[in-house]
């Protein structure tokens, strides 16, 4: 114990220093951002579009992600030399990842400013992720094993390639995020009671779902474009939070989720380092190993609590 | 002069040449025209129609949900009304309490932090349609017509001058509507709040409105007092009625037995048993040769049958009717 507060503390150098400080500090702040992000990116997903089963990925911006990273990946070796090359970087697969997410993201918020109503909108994002994820098959039916290869890994998720200079962009992001998430509670909440209703106590409706749609891509956009498409989280740290809380008011459920998505993936990241030994699981794989069975036992578990 | 006056301080609400609908692209569905309407403190207002002729869009357009395609309304903002809609909600999981608590929404920051003023005032709200007892419960262990009170209580912790409902009685028993519409009555006795509500539920809005709006196939609106409209004839005309007499407010039975009898005696008995021989087909018609009296021996009612100088007593309306059919 007192050995690791001097490492942390201690002059550069030492083995334990930079283990510490070069590894394992960066990997644990990625994982709390990426839990933060996705944690409540899917609580503000699940209350606009009053469906239990969205997440950050309906909207189809890891779908967006994914299609830019495969050209990124798999097209590299089909003749474009300079794609290759960034291929290499994990700034490259960042910037694919983030041209992808926004390009989706511009893509709905347009859509937000035509349809109406939430449903429509969240098919539209359903539609462009299943055209977007249709190309990546097709891109990855036509690609050579190896690219093949290091894309799947990148679609597994992993929170073990972010440096200092990724997480200060992701530590950004996250903040604008959240402060956006936790300003729109009041509007999160009368979302509950139907659009109407909210329209009727004073909520500028329109505004309201655009800030809510910006914010979850900004930072889902931005931990994709780091960690990969990370599953599960999103979608089921809402719900276990809900269900233990017992209560629908954001102002509790945001911190709260915020909490319990960097717990489990802070969790999950552990169990995947001890299966491992010298090579840690996927990230996605444990996520939704640990997780789903959790959900089912919770939602069991409390007949009486609706979700 | 002065009534005039008078009238302009109590009008909460008023539409001038309002026409109403749906715009898509260059085409609209026009539901109202030239709607020349208001509301008024301390009065119950239903608003009937047939099902699909555009109550709700009318309440929505005068809660100033959705955008008129011509005309005015005068004095709504939407802080002046509260809402209570048919619209099913997301969650079911929160409290009644919670759920009363949205009212103050439009009065808090996103901080979301109630006042003590507020919480006296969803307290309020909550004794008001009397559900105290039902404060933490959730609101998927409620019955129909327990959630309905406490979305009333919500609209009222609004505390707003105007409050309309869209269809509040729609799917309850006859006990829930009842007391709704007289909670409903009573508020805007007590609280001065003028109340519109959308319905197709003849005789309840009858018997506890102070004007009806009739929604007309011609898409405008015939205002009245109930009893004026029935006597005119409005009803007849809109509802098209088939076998029932709104005037006397019976349903029509053909009098197939071909028999006439005299009913004598007085108070709701009478009423009663006139309703059973007019349903089994017996024609009540005075100097008929059978004659029934109604009348008390010993506290206990008796059906007195004379049919040719021969007395039967029977002691229940089955009796009675036995008594004719052998």
């Amino acid at each position: 114990m007192g050995e690791t507060v001097s490492a942390i503390f201690g002059g550069r150098g030492s083995k334990w220093h930079d283990i510490i400080w070069e590894f394992r500090l960066p990997r644990t702040l990625t994982c709390i951002l990426a839990g933060i992000a996705l944690a409540s990116s899917g609580l503000m997903m699940q209350t606009l579009f009053r469906n239990p089963l969205a997440g950050p990925d309906v909207l189809g911006l890891s779908s967006g992600a994914s299609l830019l990273v495969a050209i990124l990946i798999l097209g590299g070796t089909q003749g474009a030399i300079f794609l290759s090359e960034l291929s290499l970087s994990p700034w490259g697969i960042a910037l694919a990842a983030s041209l992808g997410s926004g390009l989706v993201f511009g893509l709905v918020i347009a859509a937000a400013q035509k349809v109406k109503d939430n449903v429509s909108l969240l098919i539209i994002g359903l539609m462009i992720g299943a055209a977007a994820a249709s190309m990546v098959t097709a891109l990855q039916f036509l690609s050579k094993a190896d690219d093949l290869q290091a894309f799947v890994i990148w679609t597994m998720g992993s929170v073990g390639g972010t440096g200092w200079s990724e997480i200060n962009v992701l530590m950004l992001v996250t903040i604008i995020g959240i402060i956006i998430a936790i300003g729109s509670s009041k509007s999160l909440n009368t979302l509950l009671l139907g659009e109407n209703y909210a329209q009727s106590l004073g909520v500028n409706v329109q505004r309201s779902r655009f800030l809510i749609v910006f914010s979850t891509c900004l930072m889902s956009g931005a931990v994709t474009a780091f960690c990969g498409p990370i599953a599960f989280v999103g979608l089921a740290v809402p719900h276990l939070v809900r269900i233990i809380l017992s209560t629908s008011n954001h102002k509790i459920l945001l911190p709260a989720v915020m909490m319990g998505g960097a717990s489990l993936i802070l969790f999950c990241d552990i169990l995947a380092q001890l299966a491992g030994r010298s090579q840690s699981l996927p990230l996605n794989a444990v996520t939704s190993l640990i997780g789903a069975p959790v959900v089912i036992w919770v939602v069991m578990k409390s007949r009486s609590s609706k979700i | 002069m002065s009534i005039e006056l008078d009238e302009n301080k109590k009008c909460l609400l008023k539409t001038q040449g309002l026409t109403l609908g749906y715009k898509k692209g260059e085409q609209s569905t026009v539901l109202f025209e030239n709607l020349n309407l208001s509301l008024h403190k301390g009065e119950l207002v239903c608003f009937m129609g047939p099902n699909g002729i555009g109550k709700s869009t009318l309440i929505r357009t005068l809660a100033g949900l959705q955008k008129p395609l011509a005309g005015e309304i005068t004095s709504t903002d939407k802080a002046n009304v509260a809402i209570v809609l048919t619209d099913k909600l997301s969650s079911l999981s929160m409290s009644v309490y919670d759920l009363v608590a949205f009212g103050r929404y439009p009065y808090l920051d996103w901080r979301i932090q109630f006042s003590e003023e507020d919480k006296n005032i969803i307290n309020r709200a909550i004794t008001l349609v009397h559900i105290n007892h039902l404060e933490n419960k959730k609101l998927f262990e409620l019955s129909d017509g327990q959630m309905q009170m406490a979305m009333i209580a919500r609209a009222l912790a609004q505390e707003t001058p105007i409050l309309l409902l869209d269809e509040p009685t729609a799917h309850l028993d006859l006990n829930n509507r009842v007391e709704i519409m007289n909670i409903l009555r009573k508020l805007s006795r007590t609280t001065d709040k003028s109340i519109l509500v959308a319905t197709h539920e003849l005789d309840l809005a009858l018997q506890t409105a102070d004007l009806l709006w009739l929604a007309t196939s011609d898409k405008t609106i015939h205002t009245g007092i109930p009893e004026d409209l029935v006597l005119d004839g409005s009803f007849d005309t809109i509802f098209q009625f088939k076998g029932f007499d709104l005037k006397t407010g019976r349903v029509d039975h053909e009098i197939h037995r071909g028999i006439s009898v005299q009913l004598l005696g007085e108070g709701f008995e009478v009423m009663w048993t006139r309703n059973a021989l007019e349903r089994s087909g017996y024609q009540i018609q005075s100097g008929a040769p059978i004659s029934i009296e109604l009348v008390n021996e010993d506290k206990k009612l008796v059906w007195k049958v004379k049919k040719k100088d021969v007395i039967t007593s029977c002691y229940s309306i089955r009796e009675l009717l036995r008594s004719f059919s052998d």
